[in-house]
């Protein structure tokens, strides 16, 4: 059995995953994709929370990735009926389309 | 055994960089619960068994599926059914298969192993997570049931349709 893996493996791997996320947030245009990316980069945060909990055999980093949950729980549905909304109103799901703050 | 985490985290950010490059949103979804699960797999082998099952449950499981129906619901149109069958097509399935495959794999070899997790880690179970979580954090917990209300009633709100918002605000103002 080999030895445990360092610490700053788990978190470069949580760093590329936010970048990967914020890479998407940035170029993707459909409202979807924004929320998708949102998650990507919350799971990544989450991530690094449980590799710093599980590098200390603390209990802590594991609570702080439930309350991320919950929160991307609460976030999504709200994000979700925004998203209903914007294709009710405008029939698209182009961020672009929202740009004006005329109802 | 530290192979298995190298795997999953390859497999997580190829899984993610296929989810962003997607240009249909299912098949991005598809590709996003791979990620999930390899992420899960990661948590299981650094001892964290009750956040992997609640990563499978809740981000996976409810989480996307959430997403999944607001896709749904935005494209009923007369092209939906034949984009249902292009769906069936192997070539849309057969790359998070294989990444889920894998992931098969590596359980059955953790399961087979009877390893809880890394041999210098030290495996942290839910019991110790929940007197934590409804000892000093109790506090975060109430704070967290709160925000869940809050959620709820804004998800509530908007959901309701356009008219009728429109409606409210004017007979408030």
């Amino acid at each position: 059995m080999t030895a445990a893996v360092p610490l700053h493996h788990g978190l470069i791997v949580a760093g590329i995953l936010f970048a990967v996320g914020l890479l998407g947030l940035l170029v993707r245009r459909n409202v979807i994709f924004i929320l998708l990316s949102i998650e990507i980069m919350l799971n990544a945060a989450g991530l690094a929370f449980v590799v710093a909990g599980s590098k200390w055999g603390q209990v802590d980093g594991q609570i702080m990735f439930i309350f991320v949950l919950t929160m991307a729980a609460a976030e999504v549905s709200v994000g979700l009926a925004l998203v209903l909304q914007l294709y009710h109103h405008t029939k698209t799901l182009d961020a672009d389309s929202a740009n004006k703050m005329r109802g | 055994m530290s192979e298995v985490f190298y795997i999953s985290a390859a497999i997580a950010i190829m899984a993610t960089l296929m989810a962003i490059t997607r240009l249909n949103a299912v098949h991005a979804l598809l590709y996003f619960i791979v990620s999930l699960l390899s992420v899960a797999v990661i948590f299981f082998i650094l001892g964290a068994p009750f956040v992997a099952a609640l990563e499978v449950i809740i981000y996976a499981g409810a989480i996307m599926v959430l997403f999944v129906f607001v896709v749904m619901m935005l494209s009923l149109g007369p092209q939906a059914i034949e984009q249902e069958r292009s769906w069936l097509n192997p070539r849309i399935w057969i790359g998070p298969a294989i990444l889920a495959l894998i992931l098969t794999v590596e359980l059955t070899y953790l399961l087979l192993m009877k390893a809880g997790g890394l041999s210098g880690v030290k495996l942290v179970g839910p019991k110790a997570v929940g007197i934590a979580l409804f000892g000093p954090y109790v506090l975060g917990v109430e704070l967290a049931s709160v925000l869940l209300l809050a959620g709820l009633v804004g998800a509530y709100h908007l959901g309701r349709g356009g008219k009728k918002i429109e409606e409210a605000s004017r007979g408030v103002s």
